[in-house]
């Protein structure tokens, strides 16, 4: 249990009267790629931006229950903090359109107005981008804008940019479906070996993704956590029959 | 069948052709107006022109300069106070679309719009020139008050185009919601709103009929604000409708001056949402 970064204990959320996460009680632990897997419609997206309080910023949306980052509960935190300790890489890459390639990776330093030394911040883009395998393809061009890379690397470049905050969990909500093959298969040999440092969270509609890059599945169906297992487990023996049906495609 | 096709195709021929010749015939008085107020204005342009006020009635020569100093002062006032509260009004629309008070002041800022030029200007006339006299302030209010719906709706307009996912990038970094804005939000739609408020001097530097009551005119160069003004429209109406022919020329001079004040600014408005588009 020490080895536990986040964990939710009877964990709900709301859209206005719709209960879209029903009493979800899950501990993360540290170093551990978790993907999230269910059909459309299901509160994983949701249960993944309660974790770093997205979720409150729709108008409407509620949330409740204990959700704790190590031993503190996130939602008595200030929601600045939460999400500086709490990365997010969302579904379509959203570099800064009005921002270099550089001051992308550094967005969080100077969007925040954090001082930092001028050689540290070059530190922080080349360990960043780096660790998100785009340094080699972008280290002539850093002054270029972001949005002149292509749909892959730009998504690698939030990565980047998640990463130069130093956090202690990276949120991915779909994070290739808007990618190419090509572009999906180098995001998700990233996922190996961010791990190493971090702790992912997937939030995936692919099965096979979800197989091929995460430690650990859990399935979400109507808002419940259905079933929370090693994935080798959860992909070969599946404990409930509505997992099993998922997986063997007899519903989605 | 052959014979049906070739009555459609004289048909889309015939029909293509007429909005072609449409589309030359609306832009025919457009060029007529400018050619003639260039050929009328052009000759009285040259550095005397600008830069004295006009001769005594009867005398040949003199210039604008009265008014060209008048119009610079009035419309900088009035930007001053109508870009800043013009913006932060269109960022509250744009981010509270669908609330009750975004609803009201979105319906205020159209009737705003609509709102007849004179009527604006008696309204001032009441408020503020009765009770201090005519200034150029006075005139500035006037002018502010009708820039603001222009302002306040293409920063509103442009900042709705941007994506959700723009804001939700940097709020997951951490950033508070007023670095957010201003960071990132107004950065990206910078080029929008810059032309919104870039239109709106050109709409409102040729405006005429507010400044009758309110900065009423002076045949002196002024700088004093609390004091009347002379402005380039005005002292069009003035000298357009005056019986000496020389006072007719300065009115034209000044009409071409006016035309080039506003076509330029609607050719850098052009330029700036060509080359400061943000590609998202």
């Amino acid at each position: 249990m020490e080895n536990t970064v986040v964990s939710a204990t009877n964990f709900n959320a709301w859209f206005g009267d719709n209960h879209v996460v029903k009493d979800v009680t899950i501990n993360i632990e540290k170093n551990q790629c978790v993907a999230v897997m269910g059909p459309s419609g299901c509160g994983k997206t949701t249960f993944l931006r309660c974790i770093n309080r997205m979720h409150e910023l729709i108008p409407g949306a509620t949330a409740k229950g204990s959700m704790k980052l190590y031993s503190d509960e996130i939602y008595t935190m200030n929601p600045i903090y939460v999400r500086y300790k709490i990365g997010m890489v969302f579904q379509r890459p959203n570099p800064f359109p009005n921002l270099s390639i550089y001051d992308n990776v550094i967005a969080g330093y100077k969007l925040n107005g954090l001082k930092v030394p001028k050689a540290d911040l070059d530190n922080i883009v080349q360990k960043s981008l780096t660790s998100a395998a785009l340094w080699n393809e972008v280290k002539d061009s850093l002054h270029k804008k972001g949005t002149f890379l292509s749909g892959g690397q730009q998504q690698r470049l939030c990565i980047a940019r998640a990463i130069a905050m130093e956090p202690e969990v990276i949120l991915f909500d779909e994070p290739t479906s808007a990618l190419d093959p090509i572009s999906t298969s180098s995001v998700e040999q990233l996922f190996h070996e961010l791990k190493e440092k971090y702790t992912l969270i997937i939030v995936t509609h692919n099965m096979q993704q979800a197989a091929r890059v995460s430690d650990k599945t859990a399935f979400f169906y109507v808002g419940e956590l259905v079933e929370f297992d090693d994935t080798k487990q959860m992909f070969t023996a599946p404990s409930d029959v509505r997992t099993q049906n998922y997986i063997t495609g007899r519903f989605s | 069948m052959d014979a049906r096709i070739g009555i459609r195709n004289t048909k889309s021929i015939l029909f293509k052709s007429f909005i072609i010749f449409l589309a030359f015939v609306v832009t025919l008085p457009l060029i007529i107006v400018l050619l003639y107020i260039i050929k009328q204005g052009v000759m009285q342009v040259n550095w005397h022109f600008l830069t004295h006020v006009p001769a005594p009635e009867g005398e040949k020569g003199g210039g604008i300069a009265n008014a060209l100093v008048g119009s610079l002062l009035i419309v900088g006032m009035s930007s001053l106070v109508a870009i800043p509260v013009g913006i932060l009004a269109g960022i509250y629309l744009s981010e509270n679309p669908g609330t009750k008070l975004a609803y009201y002041s979105g319906l205020c800022v159209d009737i705003l719009q609509g709102v007849p030029s004179i009527v604006m200007g008696i309204v001032v006339y009441f408020w503020i020139v009765k009770p201090f006299g005519f200034s150029a302030i006075s005139g500035s209010i006037a002018l502010a008050i009708m820039m603001l719906p222009i302002v306040i709706r293409s920063t509103e307009q442009t900042l709705l185009l941007l994506p959700p996912s723009l804001k939700e990038a940097a709020l997951s970094l951490g950033v508070p919601y007023h670095r957010v804005i201003l960071k990132v939000i107004v950065p990206c739609g910078f080029a929008g709103i810059l032309s919104g408020i870039i239109l709106s001097i050109a709409r409102i530097i040729g405006e005429t009929a507010p400044l009758l009551f309110t900065a009423l005119g002076s045949n002196y160069l002024s700088t004093n604000v609390t004091g009347a003004m002379e402005s380039l429209p005005h002292l069009i109406f003035t000298y357009a409708t005056s019986p000496y022919d020389d006072q007719h020329d300065l009115a034209w001079g000044a009409s071409f001056i006016l035309l080039m004040f506003v076509l330029i600014l609607n050719i850098v408005t052009k330029l700036i949402t060509r080359k400061w588009k943000i590609q998202l």
